[in-house]
């Protein structure tokens, strides 16, 4: 091998890792060059949605199920942190891990008769789930509030260090979803993970390879209920204001329009879809009045066009293009 | 006593309504095999269409009523061709997550013609209660209880006697088969939306006087509907109807007897047990 061959291959070889050293140092020099609270407060929501989209992803992606329900465990994550830190006086760290913890658990005993469905009997079940949930949030207001909110939730602190403006904020939220983005990118790419994959692509081949199908599936989702709830913490600490509408049915939507766009089974593809689908409103004047036709036309074309995600689509698209031409190449010589 | 009939009126009502747009998921997920999201949207473009024909055009009520249903007929078509079907694609993952892009993007197109308000769609008679063995009932509920059973009665008459409705059937029970013997599969497809289109329509129609209406007044009772398609068993005709009546019964007695402030979370709970006790619902197969 020459010199030029031996680095690509070395950057090939450390792609992922070199991609996420990237990533972590171009996000630790933003705040930086980038100092407007508004940017950085819509980059800081960009964190919090990939939280929650990265568990969402492993699930349709990875595991092939439907979810129309994840805004529940991300409204569970918020609602609880708020109740557990205002109504009973707990440190909101402590509270985060309690809370996350019984969500996980809801999740399991939730599960294990919800997983037995697939398809669209999973899609409604989840999306009932989802009904449910914001409809006793906005009925229940001794203790959630009601419609008008659950406001007053502390800030996080690090002993004197509170996380109080956009830049600090930036620190702790897209540390979290770094964090979360290895752990799920070494997921999948662990024995458990290519299960997983195999799952996604044909449940009764994988099981006949010995993936325990039930069982991996219940784990992706408590898995991904407890990211879920975990950035419903952050959001509730972030904000300290949370309000039902948040956690509603279109929003558990939209999580699954940012896991489709990004392409369903890419991990990367949830910081792309995410990104897109956060910032859109910011890019366009008319977004409020067309935002509809923005969200639903964005999926119909995406999943008709590029059904495995834009940017795995297009990834593809080039693939095909060098492939051909290299064949055409070779049929010259 | 008369408490009790009122519940069983109202939840008639109801029930008529939820098995209404229940036959239409039912049509879309036997001939095509998915679950149609945008069912939804039907049921709000329905009582949407009433209201610009009886207010704006200022038509008599049944013309109306007839204007409207094949109105949303023709949209789930243009739907269907347009939106669906380019998709050529046979991972329903993809095709539930299209439908679900085409029922947002229907219900931006509703939000952008009559705007975000509330408005009150009239009844097909007067408003005035009708006293049935001491229970007061709307003249509205009893013409959802009788254009229910006509609609019933119609698409029984056309599954079961007219050559399109038999290939429709056929498609149903052996889709390979039905290729085989050369029955078109994108004049089925239509049909089906079409038919989904008119029951969405027709539930909008009646039900949108006693809601009143807004852009996303067909979501709730769509969901409520595909709940009562899975209770009866999902694909079975005579399941949607009795999961329909059996859900609005529940839903009206509960809200009667117990709380009503948790009246529309009874569908959903009713949905999940039967989901985690008999997946199959009571009629299914």
């Amino acid at each position: 091998m020459t010199g030029k061959e031996k680095l690509l291959y070395f950057l090939y070889l450390h792609r992922t890792g070199l991609t996420v050293t990237v990533l972590s140092l171009a996000l630790l020099l933003y705040p930086l060059y980038q100092s407007n609270p508004y940017t950085l407060g819509l980059s800081n929501l960009i964190a919090i949605n990939v939280i929650v989209v990265l568990g969402l992803a492993l699930f349709i992606g990875f595991a092939g199920q439907i979810s129309l329900g994840h805004a529940t465990f991300f409204g569970m994550g918020a609602y609880g942190s708020a109740i557990t830190t205002v109504t009973f006086g707990l440190p909101p760290w402590p509270a985060m891990v309690l809370v996350a913890t019984l969500v996980g658990l809801f999740a399991w005993i939730i599960g294990v008769p919800i997983l037995r469905l697939s398809g669209h009997y999973l899609a409604m079940a989840t999306l009932g789930m989802n009904f449910v949930f914001h409809t006793v949030l906005l009925q229940w207001d001794q203790v959630t509030g009601g419609p008008s909110g659950f406001a007053g939730i502390p800030l996080l602190t690090l002993g004197s260090f509170a996380f109080d403006d956009e830049v600090r904020l930036h620190y702790l939220l897209w540390g979290f979803a770094l964090l979360f983005l290895l752990l799920c990118l070494n997921l999948v790419r662990s024995g458990v993970g290519r299960g997983l994959a195999a799952l996604a692509g044909e449940e009764t081949a994988a099981a006949a390879l010995g993936v325990n199908t039930q069982v991996a599936k219940l784990k992706v989702f408590i898995l991904s209920a407890v990211l879920a709830a975990i950035a419903g913490s952050l959001f509730a600490h972030t904000y300290s204001y949370i309000s039902p509408d948040s956690f509603d049915i279109f929003v558990a939507t939209d999580f699954v329009i940012m896991v489709v766009i990004g392409g369903m089974g890419s991990v990367w593809g949830v910081l792309f879809g995410t990104g897109t689908i956060t910032l859109l409103p910011e890019w366009v004047d008319f977004f409020e009045t067309y935002k509809d036709f923005v969200h639903g036309g964005i999926l119909v074309l995406v999943l008709i066009f590029l059904p495995q995600g834009l940017v795995a689509g297009l990834v593809d698209m080039v693939r095909v293009r060098m492939v051909l031409r290299r064949q055409k190449y070779a049929s010259d010589r | 006593m008369s408490d009790l009939l009122q519940f069983i009126f109202s939840g008639l009502t109801n029930g008529s309504i939820y098995a209404l747009i229940a036959l239409g998921f039912c049509v879309v997920n036997n001939t095509m095999g998915i679950l149609n999201f945008i069912q939804v949207d039907f049921v709000t473009l329905g009582g949407m269409l009433m209201f610009t024909a009886v207010l704006s055009l200022s038509l008599p009520m049944i013309p109306g009523l007839l204007l409207a249903v094949v109105g949303v007929a023709l949209v789930a078509m243009l739907v269907e061709r347009f939106g669906l079907r380019p998709a050529r694609s046979d991972n329903h993952l993809i095709l539930v997550f299209i439908t679900i892009g085409l029922s947002i993007i229907l219900r931006g197109v509703i939000k952008l013609i009559w705007g975000k308000n509330r408005m009150a769609v009239p009844p097909l008679t007067p408003d005035h209660p009708v006293e049935i063995m001491g229970a007061s009932v709307l003249p509205q509920a009893l013409w959802i209880l009788l254009l229910t059973l006509v609609a019933i009665a119609l698409l029984s008459w056309f599954f079961y006697r007219t050559s399109l409705g038999l290939s429709m059937r056929a498609v149903a029970s052996n889709p390979t088969a039905a290729a085989v013997v050369g029955i078109p599969a994108g004049r089925i497809r239509l049909t089906s939306y079409a038919i989904a289109g008119a029951l969405g329509g027709l539930a909008g129609v009646l039900m949108t006087p006693i809601t009143t209406l807004n852009y996303d007044v067909g979501v709730l009772l769509g969901l409520k509907g595909f709940a009562a398609a899975i209770l009866g068993g999902f694909g079975s005709f005579p399941g949607a109807v009795i999961g329909g009546v059996i859900l609005g019964l529940l839903e009206s007695l509960s809200a009667g007897y117990l709380s009503s402030a948790y009246k529309d979370v009874v569908a959903f709970v009713v949905l999940l047990l039967v989901l985690f006790v008999r997946p199959k619902g009571l009629l299914g197969k």
